[in-house]
């Protein structure tokens, strides 16, 4: 029963999004996308962003100084890369064969809101531009070598995301939690009900936005549009992590973190161009090497063994990982034995795709307060990150009030990573 | 920076010319006006308030002004048109203008009856009527859930006090905004009040203990801890009270110095000294999870345990270790230092910055910034809560205005509200005119207020919409229970990003989730439902009405507005296999309610 129904909803669907009623009057933003969709179309690229909210404790994890009065007690371990790492990550050392480190990132946002809005669109706050995120800047890239997808775009497990700005509602994060968990996805209507009211509703959403009232009426029956297709595709069953097996879903480990990165290999397989997956609770101005002893094992089972399985199904040369929080953490320790907000020096992790993998970019010194060689902004990683599936960093875009925005903050790409 | 090409739009680079144009708002200083007619109306205005009596109810005598503050702000914001060269677009229908105004102050839209009184109304005073009904004891309950919801909000967030083992107990938090907005009490004195409050976070049980109850203690019961040695003690007490009260973002001081506006870090942590003899005391009634906090005064010794001199110690970037002491910095650049002794019977900190927050210059600005900001979707600066020589606002004269008669009214909400629903410029409607096509804000351009502009409902609007529109505020059940649904509905939207500055973030924006609740979600099912009792039911078994008129109902209730010829063709055409008549109706009901008219105030 239920089948019949999705295939006759999909049949007046598919003849509606062929009509012109579904056209989108033309947005006065566009880019420009270069050469590139031709190549982009060839092997599906994508983005699995980890995100550490809070702003982890990297030179506890990456950067170790064990030498040093502020290094703390943890010591570092051989990885099968060409770096040490903290010891009490063993399963990613055994698949830094296909990571990098940046250890000279060097930024100057070390407010959690600015912070993540730096981190996630490549440029600072102002008050008279949004900019977008990664997951919107690469969903809008990408989308048209996706013409099948029906699921967004740009998934945010946990949603500690950022939003699309001038890119439009369209290219907003879709916020799951990691158990999959979609609300109200069940219409409850026949299928020819649904379609008469898709119909009236149309019609009224159109003559509004002929009111020109501004444009806000328009990205409404945009997303009414992209919600629809949501509704019926099969496609959704990838945010169903369950269906995995037994045996799969206990190597990610049964964590929300855990789970949310299995959603994400499940998430790029079905072709969504960008996954942000977020685990937080790395904000340890207390108590910070208890917290962090607790809290690794989690963040270490699951993203080795997303990386190990991305490597097993062929598709880690198509699959850009991005690991880092809003900033690092103080090489001092504060007097509850934490680390406080620190972005001055501090390490990001890249894997994957058309990365250099197993090596550490730059240098910070003997204690970790200074980066001794060329420090790397939010831009740089993003320009780096993008060039690594492909997209051009020629591509600009015009932002709502017809100003040229360059893609990822004009950053230059960091050159040991994509020689 | 924002790219203009408006002759007007003032620079923002900093422009200490401009940043010393700030006068302070009281109105008694005499060399503060800059045009001789507002220096005039000052005078007039002062003159009246002296003959005003200070309601303690809502009850705001129109009458007993002689200058109007309307008429005033018309002007200022004309001027401001001719000289960019705008002609605003037209007025708003009635309908829209009486959803707009409803919306806006009480927080959902008119039910058929109330608009339909208002539109056949024939009186050529009846928006000042309904605005006056709006503030007065007929709608004392809406008004007062909309605005104590919205400072909630404001003050703890959306998440406040509903995690397992908060501090702060927003039902308290909420009985002390009800309080003070039920009985229109003065913004000045609710300010001191949630600075300076001692007590108890929750309603204990027990009677005996009722006296120790002050709401007012939740808004700083989360942003205070245990201890006032700890470095970091009372950062977020400081950074939301600046930005709440002051319009200041001055987080980032925190650590540095601000890299644009004029604040510099050793203000950030004067402000900061002004908490430290207070506390937050957890409160246990056996079991592990808080049942209350204390909020209370106490001496405070400093790190070197020295009360008669206690500073804070913070450090610069450079590593260097400072000292700083309790000194309030206002926004005429006058600072008031208060004695550096720790000892409560010396000096009461807090006591003294309730006092000094309620007379600054920066108080009505950042007010009305913000409620310029709640009707009009954009406030005189972007955002309204960054105000500073780094981001001049787009309407200083009026800004400044407004402000002094904000003060001079007693801080009187309701009457600030008057004058800005009031004013020309928030009648007209949101089309574009021929010749204001660049006033659009959505776009970067700065505001010129020459047409209204569209923006979505909040998530509590939109509940509030559905329940009166389909009358589901009368099936009986208690209002706490009703509360409680409300609560949990609104919570599925609600992200916590779980930092040390509870931050957050709303999925009600827009968004795939958003349109998914509406098209399928519980609420909306309710709404649509063609039960005994319901609103559809009663619509279409109405016998005294025919299809036509039954389907303008629905329009009445849902969009403010009749159905046009069209519009009727489309819905016979869309639902002619539907059958019975109450099942079209449900389905036009259905759409109506997902429209882009329906979620947006326009």
């Amino acid at each position: 029963m239920a089948r019949s129904l999705n295939r006759s909803r999909r049949h007046f669907l598919q003849h509606l999004s062929a009509g012109a009623a579904w056209a989108m009057p033309a947005a006065h933003f566009l880019s420009t996308l270069q050469s590139e969709a031709a190549e982009l179309q060839k092997n599906q690229k994508s983005v699995i962003l980890l995100w550490m909210g809070g702003g982890p404790a990297t030179i506890d994890l990456w950067d170790l100084k064990p030498g040093s009065i502020t290094g703390g007690p943890f010591t570092p371990i051989n990885t099968s890369g060409d770096m040490q790492i903290c010891e009490h990550l063993p399963k990613m050392a055994q698949q830094m064969h296909q990571m990098s480190i940046i250890r000279s990132m060097s930024t100057r946002e070390a407010d959690h809101t600015r912070g993540r809005y730096y981190m996630h669109t490549g440029f600072v706050p102002n008050p008279s531009v949004e900019h977008p995120s990664y997951g919107a800047v690469v969903a809008h890239q990408l989308e048209q070598t996706r013409e099948n997808l029906e699921i967004p775009p740009f998934v945010s497990v946990g949603g500690n995301s950022a939003g699309p700005g001038f890119l439009g509602l369209a290219y907003a994060p879709f916020i799951v939690d990691s158990n999959g968990g979609i609300r109200d996805l069940e219409t409850q209507t026949s299928a020819e009900r649904w379609q008469a009211r898709m119909q009236f509703l149309n019609q009224l959403e159109s003559q509004f936005i002929r009111q020109q009232r501004g444009m806000a009426a328009g990205e409404h029956k945009k997303i009414i549009e992209k919600t629809n297709r949501l509704l019926t595709s099969p496609q959704m069953d990838a945010f169903q992590v369950s269906k995995e097996s037994k045996k799969v879903q206990s190597t990610y480990g049964n964590t929300a973190f855990g789970r949310g990165c299995l959603m994400a290999r499940r998430l790029v397989e079905a072709g969504v161009p960008f996954v942000e997956v977020d685990l937080g609770g790395w904000d340890t101005h207390n108590d910070n090497f208890n917290r962090l002893q607790t809290k690794l094992p989690e963040m270490d089972q699951a993203m080795a063994a997303l990386v190990a399985d991305l490597a097993d199904r062929q598709l880690l040369d198509n699959v850009a990982l991005l690991w880092m929080g809003e900033f690092g953490r103080t090489p001092r320790i504060n007097g509850n034995t934490g680390r406080d907000h620190w972005a001055r020096s501090w390490s990001a992790v890249v894997g994957g795709a058309g990365f250099n993998r197993g090596i550490a970019v730059g240098k910070t010194n003997t204690d970790g307060t200074e980066v001794e060689t060329a420090p790397y902004a939010s831009e740089d990683l993003m320009a780096t990150v993008l060039q690594s599936i492909g997209i051009s960093l020629e591509t600009r875009f015009t932002s709502a009030n017809g100003r040229p925005m360059k893609i990822a903050g004009g950053g230059r790409p960091i050159r040991e990573l994509l020689a | 920076m924002p790219q203009s090409n408006q002759k007007k739009w003032p620079v923002a680079v900093p422009c200490w010319r401009q940043a010393s144009g700030w006068r302070t708002a009281l109105p008694f200083t005499v060399g503060s006006a800059r045009k001789t007619n507002v220096f005039v109306l000052l005078i007039l205005t002062v003159g009246f308030y002296a003959t005003l009596s200070i309601a303690a109810d809502e009850n705001i005598d129109p009458g007993a002004e002689k200058e109007n503050p309307i008429l005033h702000i018309d002007h200022l914001l004309r001027t401001n048109w001719e000289e960019n060269e705008v002609v605003p677009s037209p007025l708003a229908t009635e309908g829209e203008w009486c959803r707009r105004v409803f919306l806006d102050i009480v927080g959902r839209i008119p039910t058929i009856d109330e608009l339909d009184a208002f539109v056949k109304d024939k009186s050529s005073e009846k928006k000042v009527q309904l605005v006056d009904r709006l503030l007065s004891a007929s709608y004392a309950d809406s008004y007062t859930r909309n605005w104590e919801n919205l400072w909630t909000t404001i003050l703890i967030g959306r998440s406040g006090g509903t995690e397992r083992n908060s501090r702060t107990n927003r039902q308290g938090m909420q009985i002390y905004l009800q309080e003070a907005f039920a009985e229109n009490r003065p913004y000045d004195q609710m300010v001191q009040e949630l600075i300076s409050a001692q007590g108890i976070s929750r309603l204990p049980s027990d009677a005996k203990d009722a006296e120790k109850f002050n709401g007012a203690v939740n808004f700083l019961a989360m942003k205070l801890g245990n201890d006032p040695n700890d470095a970091d003690y009372g950062t977020q007490a400081a950074a939301k009270t600046s930005r709440i009260f002051l319009g200041l973002r001055v987080q980032c001081t925190q650590c540095h110095d601000h890299p644009f506006n004029r604040w510099k870090q050793n203000q950030f942590w004067e402000l900061n000294a002004f908490f430290r003899q207070t506390v937050a005391l957890r409160r246990f009634e056996g079991g592990r999870n808080i049942a209350f906090i204390e909020l209370a005064n106490q001496d405070f010794q400093g790190p070197t345990s020295e009360p008669e001199e206690a500073e804070i110690f913070y450090d610069k970037r450079n590593g260097v270790r400072m000292a700083a002491y309790p000194v309030f910095t206002d926004r005429s650049g006058a600072t008031t230092e208060l004695s550096r002794s720790g000892f409560l019977e010396d000096v009461d900190r807090r006591g003294e910055l309730a006092k000094l927050l309620r007379q600054s210059g920066y108080l009505p600005v950042a007010l009305v910034n913000r409620y310029w900001d709640h009707f009009f979707g954009y406030g005189f600066t972007q955002p309204f809560d960054d105000m500073g020589p780094h981001n001049a606002p787009s309407h200083p004269d009026l800004l400044e205005y407004l402000s002094q008669q904000f003060v001079a009214s007693g801080y009187n909400l309701k009457q600030l509200i008057r004058w800005i629903t009031l004013s020309e410029s928030y009648a007209l409607s949101s089309r574009f005119g021929i010749k204001n096509k660049i006033d659009d804000p959505s776009t970067g351009n700065p505001p010129l207020f020459s047409r209204f502009y569209p923006r979505q409902m909040r998530a509590e609007q939109l509940y509030d919409s559905l329940l009166t529109a389909t009358r589901a505020d009368k099936t009986g059940s208690s209002s706490v229970q009703q509360n409680e649904k409300r609560t949990k509905w609104l919570r599925q939207f609600v992200i916590a990003f779980g930092t040390d500055e509870n931050d957050e973030a709303s999925t009600f924006n827009g968004t795939i989730p958003q349109v998914l609740a509406l098209f399928n979600g519980d609420l909306v099912r309710q709404a649509t439902s063609t039960a005994d009792g319901s609103f559809l039911e009663e619509v279409s078994q109405n016998t005294e009405i025919n299809t036509r008129q039954k389907l303008n109902q629905l329009f009445r209730a849902a969009l403010a507005r009749n159905a046009t010829a069209e519009e009727r063709q489309w819905a016979n055409k869309a639902f002619t296999e539907s059958g019975a008549v109450t099942v079209a109706l449900q389905d036009v009901w259905w759409v109506l309610l997902n429209t882009n008219e329906f979620i947006l105030n326009h």
